[in-house]
């Protein structure tokens, strides 16, 4: 339900280096726990979070039950052209979520 | 050995017995309350970490619940098919505040309740929608993104004698010994707060954010659910959700926390 | 208890034995000792290739008030240059059910070897963090993390 939360700079200088937040809603279950009665919880998590910048791919990551629910990233990336940040997470069952955010190089 | 009890004039067991019953009366609805100055927030106990987590919107999980209350807010819902943003227009202006002095007095009830009995009391009676349920996302998102109006304003319980006599239910329910543990609220959060459980600090239990985003739940949550959770801990039958036990503890809790300042949506341990 | 010689030499035999394999078993660890999966699970990833420590800043706190949300934050030192980067950073637990946490891959592009995320760590242990580079090499840091558990929980 909820949107994912992007955390980029209004505006950048061309050559600096910005960082990038980002955080989405999902429960990441591990897959080891277990119900009061025994019954093992199937695994769900996010197994992959990629970010594009004009098309071309700036940051990816292999997530591990080991992450967090509700993951969350910071990373960087260097200004070049003023354009678009593409955010995609994919998951078990079939997850998919994508959002975006209008980056200003000045 | 001998079990014969030793022999007693009878004044002097009445005379005992009346004192050990006052005694028992003073220290279960006195306990030992903390001195208005030395209350603290659970906060100022935060890790590094979990400060700025609360510190920055942009990196509170919290965020993503006050988000979706902002959406709902503005979705038009029910057979009434009317909006919060309807009757109470842009929350940032009509719901400045209104957290800060919850639970309140409500005439259909007879008695104190919550905000989010509030929100769906709201609607049943203006949206003609059915109630959220409780811990759901959706209500969650709604006291949320209510209850960020007031950050930084102080808890006001509100000056309303008719909420007297619950404060003081409130009260004599923090200060009863529970559960297997048999041990009371006061015991640990009047009595030994900043001191050690288990290796984690024992807080004053200020509910001051609510509702929170608990590392240990990996969610956002009601006080109500923390305080399920408090009795699950003493191995203790949990109130159920709603119950007027749970409700009369809220408005205790808020009222001796008064003055501190809401910090809603907080982060906790 | 009297012994005869046969069996005195027997039990010297068996003491030395006993000794022998109570010396296999007793290891002498290192105080960075790290289990044998975390081991594997990084031989995975790096290969044969050796190991150095240093240019990478590990970034978790020593003392967590809950194991289920942990911040991290990991940094190598690099030029990242078209020719001078950081390819990956692969980071590793001990005590978890999985030795996984995260594999991050950047590249020129990123400007900055530095990324910081929100883990779970079951148990006090050790986070080892390896910095894949262009030229090959591999580099790690590693931090000692102690969790304390949340009191007061509910039942699933």
């Amino acid at each position: 339900m909820a949107r994912p939360l992007i955390n980029v700079p209004a505006k950048v200088k061309r050559g600096q280096v910005f960082e990038i937040k980002t955080l989405i809603s999902h429960i990441m279950e591990t897959g080891f726990r277990f119900t009061t009665t025994g019954d093992k919880i199937p695994r769900d998590i996010v197994t992959t979070f990629s970010c594009s910048y004009n098309g071309e791919e700036i940051f990816r990551a292999d997530l591990y039950p080991a992450i967090s629910a509700n993951p969350f990233f910071t990373f960087f990336t260097v200004a070049t052209e003023s354009g678009t940040l593409d955010f995609k997470w994919v998951g078990d069952n079939g997850f998919s979520e994508t959002a975006s955010a209008k980056i200003v190089v000045e | 050995m001998s079990w014969r009890t030793p022999r007693v004039p009878p004044i002097v067991s009445r005379v005992t017995t009346i004192a050990c019953l006052l005694f028992a009366i003073a220290s279960s609805v006195h306990g030992s309350d903390i001195p208005l100055d030395q209350r603290r927030s659970g906060y100022l106990d935060l890790g590094h970490d979990s400060k700025a987590m609360q510190d920055d919107d942009t990196i509170n999980p919290a965020t993503l619940w006050v988000q979706d209350g902002e959406t709902l807010w503005n979705q038009k819902t029910g057979a009434a098919s009317r909006a919060c943003a309807d009757c109470h227009q842009d929350a940032t202006v009509s719901m400045k505040g209104v957290a800060a002095r919850y639970p309140a007095f409500s005439v259909a009830r007879n008695g104190p309740i919550n905000l989010e009995q509030r929100i769906n009391l709201c609607r049943s009676e203006h949206q003609q929608a059915p109630p959220l349920a409780y811990e759901s996302r959706e209500l969650l998102a709604l006291s949320a993104y209510v209850g960020l109006q007031s950050r930084g304003m102080a808890i006001a319980p509100p000056d309303d004698s008719r909420l007297v006599p619950f404060v003081e239910a409130g009260r004599k329910l923090f200060n009863r010994r529970i559960g297997q543990i048999d041990m009371s609220c006061a015991q640990c959060h009047d009595d030994n707060w900043g001191k050690k459980l288990a290796g984690s600090l024992i807080p004053q239990a200020q509910p001051t954010g609510y509702p929170v985003y608990r590392l240990e739940w990996q969610s956002l949550g009601s006080l109500q659910r923390r305080l399920r959770n408090c009795m699950s801990g003493l191995r203790a039958e949990a109130y159920e959700y709603g119950a007027p036990e749970n409700v009369n503890l809220e408005l205790f809790l808020m009222w001796r926390a008064r003055g501190l300042q809401v910090e809603t949506p907080a982060v906790r341990p | 208890m009297g012994e005869t010689r046969p069996g005195a030499t027997r039990r010297a035999v068996m003491l030395g034995g006993l000794a022998g394999s109570l010396a296999a078993t007793i290891r002498l660890e290192p105080a960075l000792a790290t289990p044998e999966r975390m081991r594997a699970a990084i031989r995975n990833v790096v290969g044969e290739a050796s190991i150095r420590k240093g240019r990478v800043d590990l970034e978790v706190p020593p003392l967590v008030e809950n194991g289920n949300t942990v911040s991290l934050a990991v940094s190598v030192d690099s030029p990242m240059t078209a020719t001078d980067y950081v390819k990956a950073i692969h980071v590793f637990n001990e005590k978890n059910p999985q030795p996984n946490v995260i594999s991050v891959h950047l590249g020129p592009r990123a400007g900055r070897a530095k990324f910081s995320t929100r883990f779970r760590l079951a148990d006090s242990q050790i986070v080892t963090a390896i910095a894949e580079m262009s030229d090959g090499t591999f580099w790690s840091a590693s931090a000692d993390v102690i969790v304390t558990l949340a009191a007061c929980v509910e039942d699933i």
